[in-house]
């Protein structure tokens, strides 16, 4: 039983000690799964790596006690606590692409793992290898066992780490993430495994995790974190259903629902007030409507990508990302693409605002026809009209242009405005519009916050005033509650300037809050399409029902009440 | 205060690091005295009438027979060897920095392009650049010495030999620039900032000089430190073998090469001091730029 009290971690810096945690009270009893969530920067992970001894230098624990059973964990010699690594505590980590030494079998990893922690020899270590990979769902465990790690699916891959994290029968294992880097269908499969390991083996887990339906599923009990202290801990139902701390009610709000709709996110006042304003910008955008609401329509889009070459003299066989994908985003709607990594998402989106050629098919934005990607000239006017949000906020934005040469290009580029002053002013007044102070254009991206760089690049795309908006998994790398804030800004852009949407994300629960209409794709294949409503309560395809029913759920006691209006 | 240094990072790291701080100011010293060395030197070295054949071959002040005069004592000629060895720097660095700037501008422009464009420019500009990694840099300057020789008059072979020279040094180091930016280039390429300014229709060569350009300086500016001692060290081994520039303009190769003669005859401070100026300036150089190789790399911190 891991025992937590008081817990202080600080990390020494030049400017005096800044304090990573503190304060952290949690117990883990035998058997028992408990979740610990929070935002980026809530200090989950380094609760977890003070437990098991490997705080990132120069970082200590300051203050606390640390107990797994009648153990001491501060009082340890490092040499004892070597000991106990992987014997007592094992970790599995975020991502089993590197997690695992990739020019070792699988077979020499295990073997070596069990041998470091027990005296056995090579053939009963192997033996034992086996079962646990047996036991933990690889089906011919004796002959995969010889594989590289490459040769495994990524799914697979983070069970080959549990069953390393496992081998020594350890009493607490810490799972720091264990299913973000995995589909949902991967993801499911791998919670069940720990829920079976919790049960059948009395394995204490610490679930470390920013995905609150994912504690919801499998977690006993559940310790919430904010800024390097415990919100709130206590059984799972009475935390997430009933919660007490402000904070964990806000962080229940901004979860999306998946089996209903609600019209708003609630979010503290605070980052809504922006909204209101940059009335300067909403005019501007409003006078620049000369064009009626526009859709597009893709035909039978195919897209090949050369494959690896297998023969000098053979030509490569193509690999297919797209195959004959039609899709209609009605004029002035969202439509919403989901798909798990690799299905070809990303691909179309780079299709339709022609970084990539498309081997055969057409497009229309409107009523006109849109040139495949070499064929579209460099002032073609969907240059301008069709604009795009992108995934990833650090990288989106030019980090060494400031935030108002960043907004201002697109108001000249384009023409739209010739005096330099007002597109100044311009950029300013599009930044309160999407819920920023307008001295920001001053700054560089740097000194802005994941959320506030993704405001940012809206506020870039609108200054290009496009009639569609692509938004390729606006907010996956966002925490929950900047999530829910983004998508009730990009709700209300919507719904005042009437853009047509092009909304893809991995998260159907998203999707369900965002999209008129939703098109599923699975591996470059359009699987079912229609209304959002329609789709997730009747599912046709075989495939949508598979990710529907997969897909971590709140049950709906615990949820709040959607915000009407 | 705090505030202050924790925006200037590297302002932070510099007054804490006393390699950087050493290094820095030895650099800086011998660049004043090189840039104003008209003004600092005793005698012009390049006229002939400044100096006089009767101080030949005098010791440094700390040396029986010595001159006060001439501190650090004269060569064969009876010139003094700081002032020579100011001329000599002044004409390294010259030599050294313009090289750079040619083999900067063209590497980075070219290796910039084939990160931009990629697929069949990227793999030319590429074999082009390992074909040149296959020469050594001396082969290259005998090559634009030789082609010099054969097509310019004689009359103008002795105003060009700078020019010659440069451009040989500079055809031997734009190689380094063209990789490393193809490399950052191609890493930039993946960026989504990159990305929307090729969606929006911008010219490429606003993407690659507005956009790429300024997120790929900081590699670069290492690069050019560590080939400015690279490309002194270079200018004065051709000056040595006789390839570079005449012992009536000498630069410090020049000198060193001149040195040589008097290695074993007692008359040691012709060829040491100004090797030890030289080794000075080049590992100060080197020590700066690993320092800011440092300050760009936060992993290495």
């Amino acid at each position: 039983m891991l025992t937590i009290k008081d817990l202080a971690v600080k990390f020494p810096s030049r400017f005096g000690d800044v304090t990573a945690i503190a304060d952290v009270d949690m117990t883990i009893k035998p058997g028992e799964i408990h979740g610990l969530v929070g935002e980026s920067g809530a200090g989950k992970s380094t609760v977890g790596a003070a437990v098991i001894g490997l705080l990132a230098a120069p970082g200590y624990v300051a203050n606390g006690k640390l107990s797994l059973g009648d153990t001491d964990l501060r009082k340890l010699t490092p040499e004892q606590a070597h000991e106990i690594r992987g014997d007592r505590i094992s970790m599995i980590f975020q991502d089993p692409q590197t997690s695992l030494n990739p020019l070792m079998t699988i077979e020499d990893q295990l073997i070596e793992t069990i041998q470091a922690h027990s005296d056995v020899s090579e053939t009963a270590a192997r033996t034992r290898a086996v079962d646990l990979l047996e036991e933990i769902g690889i089906k011919n465990a004796a002959e995969r066992i010889k594989a590289y790690p490459h040769q495994f699916s990524g799914g697979m891959r983070q069970r080959v780490v549990i069953a390393l994290a496992i081998c020594t029968d350890p009493e607490l294992i810490i799972a720091d993430e264990p299913t973000t880097a995995l589909d949902v269908a991967v993801q499911s499969q791998v919670l069940d495994l720990i829920r079976r390991l919790a049960r059948d083996r009395q394995i204490a887990f610490m679930l470390i995790t920013h995905d609150i339906g994912v504690i919801a599923q499998i977690a006993d009990r559940v310790t919430v974190m904010r800024n390097g202290r415990v919100m709130e801990t206590g059984e799972t139902p009475q935390v997430l259903g009933a919660p007490t701390h402000p904070y964990t009610q806000a962080l229940m709000d901004a979860v999306p629902p998946l089996d209903h709709r609600i019209a708003r996110f609630r979010v503290p006042e605070e980052d809504t007030a922006g909204v209101v304003t940059g009335n300067a910008a909403e005019k501007w955008l409003l006078e620049g409507q000369q064009y009626a609401l526009t859709g597009l329509t893709l035909q039978d889009i195919c897209v090949r990508f050369a494959g690896p070459r297998t023969s000098l003299f053979r030509k490569p066989e193509p690999y297919v990302a797209l195959k004959d994908v039609n899709l209609e985003v009605r004029p002035g709607s969202i439509m919403g693409l989901v798909g798990e990594s690799g299905s070809g998402k990303s691909t179309l989106a780079k299709a339709i605002t022609g970084l990539i050629t498309p081997s055969s098919g057409t497009m229309h934005l409107g009523d006109d026809i849109l040139p495949d990607g070499k064929a579209r000239s460099r002032h073609h006017p969907s240059r301008q009209l069709v604009q795009m949000v992108f995934q990833d906020p650090y990288s989106s934005l030019n980090s060494r242009h400031r935030i108002g040469a960043i907004l201002t290009e697109p108001l000249w580029f384009y023409g739209f405005v010739q005096d330099a002053k007002e597109r100044e002013r311009l950029a300013a007044a599009m930044l309160e519009l999407v819920g920023m102070a307008p001295d920001a254009v001053d700054k560089y991206p740097h000194q802005f916050s994941g959320g506030q760089r993704q405001r940012i690049a809206v506020a870039r795309a609108l200054l290009a005033r496009p009639r569609f908006l692509i938004c390729d998994e606006p907010t996956s790398a966002l925490d929950v509650s900047i999530q829910a804030e983004i998508l009730n800004l990009l709700k209300d852009l919507q719904a005042m300037f009437g853009l047509t949407i092009l909304f893809i994300s991995h998260n159907l629960a998203v999707v369900r809050q965002m999209a008129d209409d939703t098109a599923v794709l699975r591996n470059g294949v359009i699987e079912e399409m229609s209304a959002t409503e329609d789709l997730f309560a009747r599912p046709k395809a075989d495939y949508t029902q598979k990710l529907l029913a997969l897909t971590p759920v709140m049950p709906r006691e615990w949820q709040s009440e959607a915000v009407t209006g | 205060m705090i505030a202050f240094l924790k925006r200037y990072e590297g302002l932070w790291l510099f007054v804490h690091s006393p390699a950087a701080m050493v290094a820095a100011l030895v650099a800086v010293l011998i660049m004043i005295g090189a840039v104003f060395a008209p003004w600092i030197a005793l005698v012009n070295p390049y006229d002939l009438s400044s100096f006089s054949l009767f101080d030949g071959l005098l010791p440094p002040v700390w040396q029986d027979g010595a001159n006060p005069k001439y501190l650090l004592g004269t060569d064969d000629q009876g010139r003094d060897m700081i002032s020579s060895i100011l001329y000599g720097a002044r004409l390294s660095l010259v030599i050294g920095i313009a090289a750079l700037t040619i083999a900067a501008v063209l590497g980075v422009g070219l290796g910039l392009a084939a990160g931009y464009y990629g697929g069949r420019f990227d793999a030319i500009v590429m074999r082009i650049a390992d074909v040149q990694l296959a020469l050594p840099a001396i082969l290259t300057a005998l090559l634009i010495d030789g082609i010099a020789r054969g097509i310019l008059p004689a009359a103008m072979q002795q105003d060009l030999r700078v020019a010659v020279l440069t451009l040989a040094i500079a055809l031997s180091l734009w190689v380094n620039f063209a990789r490393t930016a193809r490399a950052s280039t191609f890493v930039q390429m993946n960026k989504e900032y990159v990305q929307a300014a090729i969606m929006m229709g911008q010219r490429p060569s606003r993407v690659m000089f507005v956009h790429i350009l300024p997120n790929i300086l900081g590699p670069l500016l290492v690069i050019m430190t560590v080939d400015l001692a690279s490309a002194i060290l270079l200018e004065a081994t051709l000056s040595f073998l006789g390839i570079g520039l005449p012992a009536d303009s000498p630069s410090l190769g020049t000198l060193i090469r001149i040195g040589m003669q008097f290695l074993l005859s007692g008359e040691w401070w012709i060829l040491w001091i100004p090797t030890l100026f030289l080794v000075a300036l080049v590992v100060s150089i080197n020590i700066l730029g690993d320092f800011l190789r440092d300050v760009f790399n936060p992993r290495l911190r």
